[in-house]
């Protein structure tokens, strides 16, 4: 029961976090970028954005110079983040890369920078102003699912173990389409309830930053408005325009 | 009426020492609605119809305002992105100089973009649609959209907020989409529209017609030869290699005037062949301010037309930062593409490129002593900033003007740091703001800028502070008083290089050389 209800969520959950990421992207590419905008001075070249890029995706460059909080707990929250996704690929890989492997130790005690960065971000949005003023119920709440998912994933790392070898084979199953038992302890419910959550509203959140700063026009366009003519699409061509009739003087 | 204003020394009695000295102070406390009050005046129906937009609100608005959005949502990647991936961080909520000068929460750029983003999740996304007030969603009603016309004209659309967002939002995006929807529901306003309406009937936004330019260069002729012995033409609609478009304000403001000046100066020097031209009398595209791709299309076309009928090589455009914008962002882009000129220059060239290669190139001669009772700063115009390059490397816009001004006087100071380059403040009167009916928004945003300009004139005996931008200048010349500082403070880049300029055959190299003669006597002497 138990195993079938999880394995329908896995399969729905998975289903609206590819295929809705997927639109969005399609979305986002195939709306035009009419004015060449990045936010000067810019790179002038594709390899200088891709530089540009780089130090914004992993260092978050803009946000440092905004501000060193905001920047300190984020930075906590994401390079966690990474560590903890690439430790969770062995519980969907067999056999299990060496990469995986070497994270394993750092990937255990990310969990804990995971939630003490998101528990910085809540407390910035309860106790600045400024921040409490422009923040929504949704942004609370999605920072209460971070620290449920990562407090329900550290319970099961430190305190009170899980029969991993099952949640595995769970999710070796469910790809393969041959559904093994799930192990019922409450933390791994709680855990993959949270994540499938997760997966389904990430398509329709804010948590579309992570696709989209690749798409941002202000930072992923080179600074070359003069040296390129790159046309407005719904626009006519320049020959076909009528100009305002001389003054009379 | 705010209690500022009730009791201005009260309040100011309650703010800390550093709220008054440092440039970039921001009240912790968000004042909420400190600036609803400030409101700028509607366009009359016979200012909006020629732009293409209802002169009165249609009964059907609301569809009206909510198919806007939805046609800007599928022409421009910004806007969509930008409404969709904000995580509300709070990085930008100190960084804009209204937020600064007012305390309104709805001045910090994610308020302000939030006052559109809210309807637009209510009609265009799920959460919005079934969850409303959990995701911050609201319907669209006449006080939503009295609001959005409040603060989205509150706005000067400089870019700062954009440089320190991890997403590069900006919020000047948001501003220009929802003026958009204003317009396109008859709401407007008059400062903007007034003027854009005054560029298709004559040609500029002063309303000056070619009459009055013409007595105003022949005045300008005059006043350059009683000074310097010299005649400099400022040729009107003649034929020529170089098409100079300059903002309208430069044929009649001050100091913008003396930039002009200084610009025929400079093409006297070099032996340049150039004109303005009646037409494109205008560098300055308010459409920008606005959000309409097609009324800005419409004023660059006239450049691309001048440029075509007076047979010119190359077009440079005068001392003005959004214009400057529209002309490296938007022209080509909207008017181009520009095949018929010398591919030799960029297209547009700023003025200061024009200079300063002339400058590398030793065909301008100088006296820097004629600058010497100054004490000079620069302030970086946002939309030059953050919105445009001169020369051929990324911040080439900060290092030519400066390196213009060193070449032409002795002693320049930069303001602190966080305040200039990319991380310049704005005047406070951009983005369409320059009208006095939001004079209250002008000084309180212009404020962060003149605290910093308070601190070099202390450390360092700044005197004056040098613009690139017409609306800068404007605005500096009437918000500087305010602030202890003289209405003259403000100086065009150009006018500095038109005092130190010596033109070959002018008095001033009479002069100059009578006096070197004199030293090497006395220097033989010893």
């Amino acid at each position: 029961m138990l195993t079938t209800l999880f394995a329908l969520l896995y399969y729905v959950a998975f289903a609206i976090f590819v295929g809705g990421v997927a639109y969005r992207i399609w979305e986002y590419w195939n709306t035009p970028k009419p004015a060449n905008i990045p936010t000067t001075p810019a790179p002038t070249t594709r390899l200088g954005v891709a530089w540009r890029m780089f130090k914004e995706v992993l260092f978050f460059e803009s946000l440092w110079k905004g501000n060193k909080w905001i920047w300190i707990f984020a930075q906590l929250f994401h390079a966690s983040l990474w560590l903890i996704i690439i430790r969770h690929a062995r519980y969907f890989l067999d056999p299990v890369p060496t990469i995986v492997v070497l994270a394993q130790p750092f990937g255990k005690y990310a969990g804990l920078t995971f939630v003490l960065g998101a528990l910085g971000l809540l407390a910035r949005r309860m106790f600045v102003p400024r921040v409490r003023y422009i923040s929504a119920p949704s942004d609370y709440l999605m920072l209460l699912l971070f620290i449920g998912i990562g407090f329900s994933g550290l319970m099961m790392t430190f305190v009170n173990h899980t029969d991993i070898v099952a949640v595995k084979a769970f999710f070796l199953g469910l790809m393969t389409f041959n559904w093994q038992p799930l192990p019922s302890t409450l933390p791994l419910l709680v855990h993959l309830g949270l994540v499938a959550i997760w997966m389904i509203i990430f398509p329709f959140s804010k948590l579309l930053h992570a696709p989209g700063i690749f798409f941002s026009p202000t930072r992923n366009m080179p600074d070359n408005p003069r040296e390129k003519f790159q046309p407005v699409p719904w626009l006519p061509p320049v020959d076909q325009v009528e100009y305002d009739p001389p003054h009379g003087s | 009426m705010s209690e500022l204003e009730k009791n201005p020394e009260a309040a100011a009695e309650e703010l800390p020492p550093e709220a008054l000295e440092d440039p970039l102070y921001f009240d912790p406390e968000p004042k909420e609605g400190a600036s609803a009050h400030i409101r700028s005046f509607p366009a009359a129906p016979e200012f909006m119809e020629p732009l293409g937009y209802p002169g009165e609100r249609p009964e059907n608005w609301k569809e009206v305002a909510l198919n806007k959005m939805k046609d800007l949502r599928g022409k421009f990647r910004s806007f969509r992105l930008f409404l969709d991936i904000c995580v509300k961080c709070g990085a930008c909520t100190d960084k804009c100089h209204y937020y600064m000068g007012t305390a309104d929460p709805r001045n910090m750029p994610v308020g302000r973009q939030d006052l559109l983003r809210s309807v637009y999740r209510r009609y265009f996304t799920l959460p919005g649609k079934w969850f409303p007030s959990l995701v911050g969603a609201r319907d669209l009603t006449e006080e939503v959209l009295d609001e959005w016309y409040t603060y989205y004209f509150q706005c000067s659309e400089c870019r700062r907020c954009s440089v320190y967002c991890p997403y590069g939002i900006d919020t000047a995006e948001i501003t220009m989409a929802a003026r958009e929807i204003l317009d396109s529901v008859g709401y407007g306003m008059k400062y903007t529209n007034e003027i854009i309406t005054k560029v298709f009937k004559v040609g500029n936004n002063l309303g000056l017609p070619k009459p009055a330019l013409e007595s105003t260069l022949e005045d300008l002729e005059e006043e350059i030869e009683d000074d310097t012995g010299v005649k400099v033409r400022l040729p009107l609609d003649e034929p020529a290699d170089i098409l100079l478009v300059t903002p309208s304000a430069d044929f009649f403001a001050e100091p913008h005037i003396d930039g002009l000046i200084g610009y025929a100066k400079v093409f006297h020097a070099t032996g340049a062949k150039w004109t303005l031209s009646s037409y494109a009398s205008e560098a300055a595209n308010f459409a920008m301010f606005i959000g309409s791709y097609e009324n800005m299309r419409r004023i660059a076309l006239r450049i691309r037309k001048a440029a075509i009928d007076l047979g010119v090589k190359r077009i440079i455009i005068g001392e003005c930062g959004h214009a400057w914008r529209a002309a490296y962002q938007f022209l080509n882009t909207l008017a181009g593409p520009f095949d018929f000129l010398d591919p030799n220059y960029p297209v547009p060239q700023h003025i200061c490129e024009y200079t300063w290669d002339a400058i590398q190139k030793g065909q301008l001669k100088f006296d820097k002593s004629q600058n010497d009772w100054i004490k000079l700063t620069f302030h970086d115009s946002c939309n030059v900033a953050r919105a445009s390059r001169m020369g051929d490397y990324p911040g080439g816009q900060f290092d030519i003007p400066r390196n213009i001004l060193k070449a032409v006087c002795n002693h320049y100071y930069d303001m602190p740091e966080g305040t200039i380059k990319e991380e310049t403040l704005c005047c406070g009167g951009g983005g369409g703001l320059l009208t006095d009916d939001l004079m209250e928004l002008r000084k309180k945003g212009g404020s962060p800028r003149m605290k910093a300009l308070k601190q070099v004139a202390e450390e360092y005996g700044v005197n004056k502070m040098a613009a690139i931008c017409a609306i800068c200048k404007t605005q500096f010349s009437k918000i500087m008083p305010e602030f202890g500082f003289g209405m003259d403070d403000i100086m065009s880049v150009h006018q500095l290089v038109s005092n130190a300029i010596i033109l070959p055959g002018s008095e001033q190299e009479k002069e100059l050389m009578e006096q070197e003669e004199k030293e090497e006597a006395a220097d033989a002497a010893e």
